[in-house]
């Protein structure tokens, strides 16, 4: 007894931590794409399928080959990078070809996360990297939308899915001729309004059975997802809301200038900004950790999503809107420096009753 | 209005939510620990001056009896907390690290070990200014663990009209109950300590802030104090760190002490219950402080409790007593949050000392082996920091060694280290330890700092 020198453990306070770490918060979101996931293959087949499934492998791979090529230990483990992928193929149309696909994967992690080292160091969020490449890559695939439901999206893919390597994808007008019964133009609500006029009823908005990219137009759905997320501190709701409420406000103004522009609640429900707003926006490492510097990058968001869907030749602007708003944050976040407790503000020292201060 | 009103009351913002683990031992009654054959006596058991020794090893000292005296006005003299035979001063391990002068006594196994020394004084009749003095003359540092000369705050304040003394009755750190246990067995000594403070310093009125998972506790007191006393109980949130004291007077009267400043200048003077309950206790008696009660517990610790152990009782005396086998484990003396963990069993339990907490290795408390992430931005340091600062930020500058910038334009005075934003780092990054390698290499290095 003597003899045993008893062993002691040593660290500094704080003893105790909680429960969640990293890899939990992260394992968390990808639990919430999977319903995302799984209803974007019910609305649009096996071409989603195969689509989520190669470039999240994309990413997972590129980020470990950088781990490799940086002879850092491997952080595949994270699971950031499966994020990454299935965000990204989630914002393709659901024929997006697969070589494509699989650009778009490499260059997210490579050029969006790997270039800055790697997870939490990147100024923006990788997944639109990718997203915001291949747009400009591949301007005719990006915006070739292919309808929800067709018949046979089980047992076949999109023609589109298939291309080879380094061609160009087949025109797929008349495919879609072929599979749609009440001649669909495969456009998205967006597209519908600012080229064709045609306003989509908000309930197929809501309950997402309009075309436009895998996994952006069940709105109902994402947020259900978000709201679990939030409810488990693993989400900001702030930022959502604050985009949502920029949105609102810039939509609003407009639309009451010139009812030409879209009401608040159709620019809400249409497009990716659900997806965005939700699982992009408010990706941890591009958004600003200060409680007011949230609420202005959000609004920030809101508004330049509008902004960019009304008065630019694109049709979709939360991409964009969300990656100004990641280059934004840095500045952002200095001017928001949190009030610290016991700092002077106004009134703050009326209750000070210094004896020397009255004489 | 009155929602909003509600939500903010009895609280502060930001905190944090760590298991309490308080129950296994607030239900039980204190009880006390047999006499070690030795005793360690720091010199220096509070902020301040150390004590200066005024026995002579081989001397014989009686439990109570003046062994150091106060060196200067911020420094308290030290009671023999057993009678023995001074076997020698000189270094020995403290639980803050560096070797302390130390008063080594063995204590007489056949002593009854009862208080010999102490003179009776009429409180009621003493005069204020008198207080302050006689509260210097019991040794009484603060015990809620920053063990601060109590009689320098318990007197009339020169510079600041004090209108309210807050007792401060939160113990917010997780596994700790002595307060609670001490405000449910000594009530009568409390409120008894609360109206000399009320005395001493000349404040009007005196409000003890519990947390409200110690209701049991603010019942009892309340059926105690007498209709005349200007004393009331208030139920604060239960939440981390609510015994800080800028905090619990954000929680009980809504003002911000200034940055850098000290309660007195929002007039208000704080005390923990466990030192106006032992100053209650002593100074009618004319008594030394000998013996506090600590809370013994963690996963390791078979038979939980608080225990009254004399000062100068090393940790591997306890930890025998009570039948802890320690291998591998974890000791922390004070609570999980802020409490250190100790490399000695030799070090003594002194006047600041409010727990032991021994943690067996594979428990994830002792886990050395959590993985650290980089920074995500997550913002749950920010939203849990109670002093509003910038621990993202400031932990991102310290890992790039700008501690000067850290101090100048991000506040890194303001930190108190109440541990928050390292509890929630889901990166695990130890951002507190970053602050105090960053407040000490400022420290050393001022010309650097603005």
């Amino acid at each position: 007894m003597s003899a045993k020198r008893p062993l002691i453990e040593l660290s500094t306070s704080p003893h105790v931590s909680a429960p969640q770490d990293v890899t939990v918060i992260m394992r968390n979101v990808v639990y919430a794409l999977l319903p995302i996931c799984a209803y974007a293959i019910y609305q649009f087949g096996l071409s989603v399928l195969l689509s989520i499934f190669t470039v999240t492998l994309t990413c997972v791979v590129t980020e470990r080959f950088f781990n490799w090529v940086g002879k850092n230990p491997s952080t595949i483990g994270d699971w950031s990078a499966v994020i990454t992928g299935i965000l990204l193929a989630l914002t393709l149309p659901p024929g997006f070809p697969l070589w494509m696909g699989v650009v778009a994967g490499f260059v997210a992690i490579a050029m969006g996360k790997a270039l800055f080292g790697g997870l939490g160091f990147n100024v923006f969020n990788p997944a639109l990297m990718g997203r915001a490449f291949v747009q400009a890559a591949f301007p005719v695939a990006i915006s070739t939308w292919t309808p929800a439901f067709f018949t046979g999206r089980f047992s076949e893919f999109i023609p589109t899915t298939l291309t080879m390597p380094f061609q160009t994808p087949p025109d797929v007008s008349v495919w879609v001729q072929k599979v749609t019964i009440d001649g669909f133009t495969g456009a998205t609500p967006l597209a519908l309004r600012q080229i064709q006029l045609v306003n989509t009823d908000l309930m197929d908005l809501f309950l997402g059975t309009t075309a436009g990219s895998a996994g952006g137009s069940a709105t109902a759905l994402i947020l259900a997802c978000g709201a679990y997320l939030a409810f488990r501190k693993m989400l900001d709701w702030r930022i959502p809301a604050s985009i949502f409420l920029g949105v609102i406000i810039t939509s609003g103004v407009l639309h009451m200038i010139d009812p030409k522009f879209a009401a608040p609640m159709f620019m809400l429900l249409s497009g990716g900004l659900m997806l965005g707003a939700i699982f992009m926006a408010t990706d941890m490492v591009g958004s600003p950790v200060t409680p007011l510097g949230v609420l202005l990058y959000g609004l920030l968001i809101g508004f330049l999503t509008v902004i960019i869907r009304e008065f630019a030749s694109l049709p979709e602007g939360i991409m964009y809107a969300i990656l100004l708003g990641n280059a934004a944050m840095p500045l952002i976040e200095q001017v928001t420096q949190p009030r610290v407790f016991g700092a002077a503000r106004k009134k703050a020292f009326s209750t000070i009753n210094s004896k020397g201060g009255e004489k | 209005m009155g929602l909003l009103s509600w939500l903010k009351e009895g609280t502060f913002s930001h905190g944090v939510h760590p298991s309490y683990h308080k129950a296994e031992t607030q239900s039980k009654a204190i009880r006390r620990l047999p006499f070690p054959s030795q005793l360690i006596v720091p010199l220096s058991q509070h902020i301040g001056a150390p004590a200066k020794a005024i026995v002579t090893p081989g001397q014989e000292v009686f439990r109570g009896q003046v062994i150091a005296e106060a060196n200067g006005f911020v420094s308290v003299p030290i009671h023999a907390p057993a009678t023995g035979r001074v076997k020698d001063i000189c270094l020995m391990p403290s639980a803050k690290g560096p070797h302390q002068m130390s008063i080594i006594i063995d204590v007489y196994r056949a002593d009854t070990q009862e208080v010999m020394y102490g003179l009776e004084q009429d409180m009621e009749k003493m005069p204020r200014e008198n207080i302050s003095k006689a509260i210097q003359a019991t040794g009484m540092a603060g015990l809620g663990g920053a063990a601060f000369p109590t009689h320098v705050k318990l007197q009339e304040n020169k510079d600041y009209d004090i209108h309210t003394l807050v007792v401060n009755g939160c113990e917010c750190e997780p596994y700790l109950t002595t307060d609670h246990r001490v405000m449910v067995e000594q009530p009568e000594d409390l409120l008894r300590g609360i109206r000399y403070a009320l005395r001493a310093t000349g404040a009007e009125k005196a409000i003890i802030g519990i947390e409200d998972n110690k209701a049991d506790a603010a019942k009892i007191l309340q059926e105690k104090i007498h209709d005349d006393d200007p004393i009331s109980v208030k139920l604060v949130r239960t939440k981390y760190p609510q015994g800080a004291e800028k905090m619990l007077l954000k929680s009980l009267l809504n003002v911000e002490v200034p940055r850098g400043g000290l309660p007195a200048q929002v007039g208000v003077v704080v005390d923990n219950v466990g030192t106006l309950a032992q100053l209650g206790y002593l100074l009618p008696r004319g008594e030394g402080l000998i013996e506090r009660v600590i809370t013994i517990t963690g996963t390791a610790v078979k038979n939980p409790g608080n225990y009254t152990v004399p000062f100068g009782t090393t940790i591997r005396f306890v930890l025998e007593a009570l039948d802890i086998d320690v291998d591998h484990d974890k000791i922390i003396l004070g609570g999980p949050m802020m409490g250190a963990s100790v490399a000695s069993l030799d070090v003594p339990i002194t006047k600041g000392t409010s727990g032991i907490l021994v943690f067996h290795e594979r428990e994830a408390i002792c886990d050395n082996e959590h993985p650290q992430y980089p920074c995500i931005k997550c913002a749950r340091c920010v939203q849990a920091c109670p002093m509003h600062l910038n621990p993202a930020h400031l932990g991102w500058l310290a890992e790039n060694r700008e501690y000067a910038e850290m101090a100048d334009n991000f506040n890194l005075r303001d930190c108190f280290e109440c541990g928050c934003c390292s509890f929630v780092c889901p990166s695990n990054i130890p951002l507190v330890q970053h602050f105090r390698v960053a407040k000490a290499y400022n420290l050393k290095n001022p010309q650097e700092v603005a």
